[in-house]
C-alpha cells in the first residue's frame, strides 16, 4: 500500500474576467513509498502548493486522480490519516495553544483523556509547553509554525504533508523543523513536504521531485540528483596556518585571504581539497570549516530543460 | 455530528471574544434603558413608547449582529486562510458551514436573551409590568434573524464581505416591502415588468410576516396558528438557503 499515488493530476485555473486559463499543474505522476521523507522542489509558482491543495481537497482537479493510502482523495474520510500544515499558516488567533489543539483534535473525533495526553505530548515535541495557555495572537512566526506542526500531528497521521514548513524561519527555527521531520521519520511516518530551500531538502530527504512550471522534471534519490549537480567552488576556513603553507596552497590555484587569525581559502573545484587539508594539518594548522558551493538542483534542471531562458 | 458541534462551539467562542459584539449589545441595552426618558415626555403613553423602542432596539441590533457577523462567518475564514486547515480535516464541507451557522445562531440567541432581560427589567422599573405578548414578538424577531443569517452566509460563500453585506441588507429591506411589489405588479400594464415583480414577490423572503411588534405593543391578539405558520415558513426558507449555500460551498476552490 503506497501512502501516496498521483496519476495524471492536472489543475487549470481560470483567472480574471476574460476567464484566461492558466495551467498550474500539468499531468503530474508521482508515487511515494512508505516511511520516506519526500521533498517536493520548485520555484514559487511551480505548482507545489497547487498539488498539495489538490491532495487536501481545497481545490478540485481538472483531470487526473490521486490516492492516499489507497483511498481516493475525493473521499473525505481519507483525511483521517493525514496531517497537514499549509504554507505560512494562519490560525484562530483568539484561541490559546491548548484550546486550538483541542478544537482540531475534536475535528478528528478525538476527545477526553486521549486528546489531553496527545496535546501534552505534542506541546513537548514542539517545545511549547510553556506557551500552552497563551493566545496564538501573541505567537512569533516560528512559534506559529511549530504549533502548526503540532496540529498536523494531533491525529497521529500516517502521511504528513507540509507546505513550505521552513520558509520564513530563522536558522534555529529551520533546524527545529528539520529535527521534527527526522523524528517523525523514525516513528515510521511518511513525510511529503514542499520547499524551495535546497540545503534543507538535501539534508533530510530520501527522495525528491523537481517541479518546473507545473511539470515534473525529475524524481530520484538525493544522491542520484545531487550527484548530477556539480560543485562550483569550495570555501575552507583554517587557523594557525604559516605563510609558507599559504604560498604552497596558492600554487595549486587557490586564493587565500587572511581575516585575523583565520584564513579563507577558496578552491575552484574539489580535486585538491584533500591535499590542502592534509597540508594544513601536517603543519599544525586547524580546519575551522569547509563549505562546498554547489549549483542548486533547481538551477541544474532549469538549465537542463532550457527553461531559464525566458 | 460531534465535529459540527466542535465548529459551532469554536464559532461561539470566537464571537464571545470579539469586542464589536459587546459594543452592539451595550448600545442595544442603552437604547432600551433610554426609552424610559423618552417615554416620560409623552404623558400616558409611556408604556407604549418603552415597548415600541425596546422591541425596535432588539430587532435592529439583532439584525446588525446577524449581518455583520454573518457575512464574515465564511469569508473571514477564507481571507485569513484558517479554512485551509479546517477543510483538510475529515469533516464534510456542509458540516463546517452548518457548524459555523449554528455557532452564530447560538450567539444571537444569547444576545437577544440579554437584551430581552434588559427590556423586561426596564418595563418593571418603569412600573409597567410583565407582558407575555412581547415575548411572541421577540420570538418572531429571532426567527427573522435565523433567516437573515442564512442569507448572509449564502452570499459569503461566493462573494466578498462588502458585497455580501450590501446584498444581505438589500434583501432585508426588500423583504420588508414585498407586499408593495405585489401591489405594484398588479397595477402595471407591462406584462414583462409585472411578471418580474411577481417573481420577486414569490422568490424573495417576505419578512413582513415576522413583524408582529405593532400587535404586541398594542396588545392585539397574535394567534397560535399564525405563529406556527410563520415559524414553518421561516424554517423552510432558512433550510433552502442553507442547502443552496452548501451546494455553492461544496464546489468552491480555495485558491
Amino acid at each position: 500500500m503506497k501512502p501516496l499515488r498521483i496519476h495524471g493530476l492536472t489543475k487549470e485555473y481560470r483567472i480574471g474576467f476574460s476567464r484566461r486559463s492558466v495551467l498550474a499543474l500539468d499531468h503530474l505522476d508521482l508515487e511515494i513509498d512508505e516511511g520516506e521523507v519526500f521533498g517536493f522542489l520548485g520555484h514559487n509558482g511551480a505548482g507545489k502548493t497547487t498539488t498539495i491543495k489538490l491532495l487536501m481537497g481545497l481545490v478540485y482537479p481538472t483531470a487526473g486522480e490521486a490516492w492516499i493510502l489507497d483511498r481516493s482523495i475525493r473521499d473525505v474520510g481519507v483525511k483521517q490519516s493525514i496531517g497537514f500544515l499549509p504554507e505560512s499558516p494562519f490560525f484562530y488567533e483568539y484561541l490559546t495553544a491548548e484550546e486550538f489543539l483541542t478544537f482540531y483534535g475534536q475535528l478528528f473525533g478525538i476527545g477526553g483523556v486521549t486528546l489531553t495526553k496527545k496535546i501534552d505530548e505534542l506541546l513537548e515535541l514542539v517545545s511549547m509547553t510553556d506557551a500552552r495557555r497563551r493566545p496564538l495572537r501573541k505567537f512569533s512566526k516560528g512559534m506559529l509554525q511549530r504549533i502548526g506542526i503540532a496540529q498536523a500531528l494531533i491525529n497521529d497521521p500516517k502521511l504528513v504533508i507540509l507546505d513550505e514548513p521552513m520558509s520564513g524561519l530563522d536558522p534555529v527555527g529551520r533546524r527545529d523543523v528539520r529535527d521534527i521531520i527526522l523524528r517523525l521519520k523514525q516513528e515510521g511516518k511518511t513525510i511529503f513536504f514542499s520547499s524551495h530551500i535546497l540545503p534543507d531538502v538535501e539534508m533530510i530527504c530520501d527522495r525528491i521531485a523537481v517541479l518546473v512550471k507545473g511539470r515534473l522534471k525529475a524524481v530520484g534519490t538525493v544522491q542520484e540528483l545531487a550527484g548530477a549537480s556539480s560543485v562550483t567552488s569550495i570555501e575552507l576556513v583554517a587557523q594557525d596556518v604559516s605563510e609558507s603553507t599559504v604560498a604552497g596552497i596558492q600554487d595549486w590555484g587557490a586564493t587565500a585571504t587572511r581575516r585575523g587569525h583565520h584564513i579563507l581559502i577558496k578552491l575552484e573545484d574539489d580535486k585538491r581539497v584533500n591535499d590542502v587539508i592534509e597540508r594544513i594539518i601536517r603543519q599544525n594548522g586547524r580546519i575551522v570549516s569547509l563549505t562546498p558551493h554547489k549549483q542548486s538542483l533547481e538551477e541544474f534542471f532549469l538549465t537542463e530543460s532550457g527553461m531559464n531562458r525566458i | 455530528m460531534n465535529r459540527m458541534f466542535a465548529i459551532a462551539s469554536n464559532t461561539f467562542k470566537e464571537n464571545l471574544r470579539d469586542k464589536i459584539l459587546y459594543n452592539l449589545v451595550f448600545f442595544g441595552l442603552l437604547l432600551i434603558g433610554g426609552s424610559v426618558l423618552l417615554g416620560s415626555l409623552a404623558i400616558g403613553e409611556q408604556g407604549k413608547i418603552i415597548k415600541d423602542l425596546g422591541l425596535a432596539s432588539i430587532n435592529v441590533f439583532g439584525i446588525l449582529i446577524a449581518i455583520f457577523v454573518g457575512i464574515g462567518l465564511v469569508s473571514k475564514e477564507i481571507e485569513k486562510r484558517t479554512i485551509y486547515t479546517i477543510i483538510a480535516k475529515p469533516i464534510p464541507r456542509y458540516q463546517f458551514l452548518l457548524g459555523r451557522y449554528s455557532g452564530l445562531v447560538l450567539t444571537l440567541v444569547v444576545n437577544i436573551a440579554i437584551m430581552t432581560i434588559g427590556f423586561f427589567a426596564t418595563l418593571m422599573l418603569a412600573g409597567i409590568g410583565f407582558d407575555g405578548g412581547l415575548l411572541k414578538a421577540i420570538a418572531m424577531i429571532v426567527l427573522e434573524l435565523l433567516l437573515i443569517v442564512a442569507v448572509a452566509v449564502m452570499f459569503s460563500t461566493f462573494t466578498t464581505p462588502t458585497l455580501s453585506a450590501t446584498f444581505t441588507l438589500a434583501i432585508y429591506v426588500i423583504g420588508h416591502m414585498t407586499e408593495d411589489l405585489q401591489v405594484l405588479a398588479n397595477k402595471l400594464e407591462n406584462p414583462v415588468i409585472s411578471w418580474t415583480f411577481n417573481a420577486l414577490y414569490y422568490g424573495l423572503p417576505n419578512l413582513g410576516y415576522f413583524n408582529v411588534k405593532g400587535e404586541a405593543v398594542h396588545g392585539s391578539p397574535i394567534s397560535m396558528n399564525y405563529l406556527l405558520l410563520t415559524t414553518s415558513y421561516g424554517i423552510a426558507y432558512t433550510a433552502l438557503l442553507m442547502i443552496a449555500a452548501s451546494l455553492i460551498f461544496q464546489r468552491r476552490d480555495f485558491k
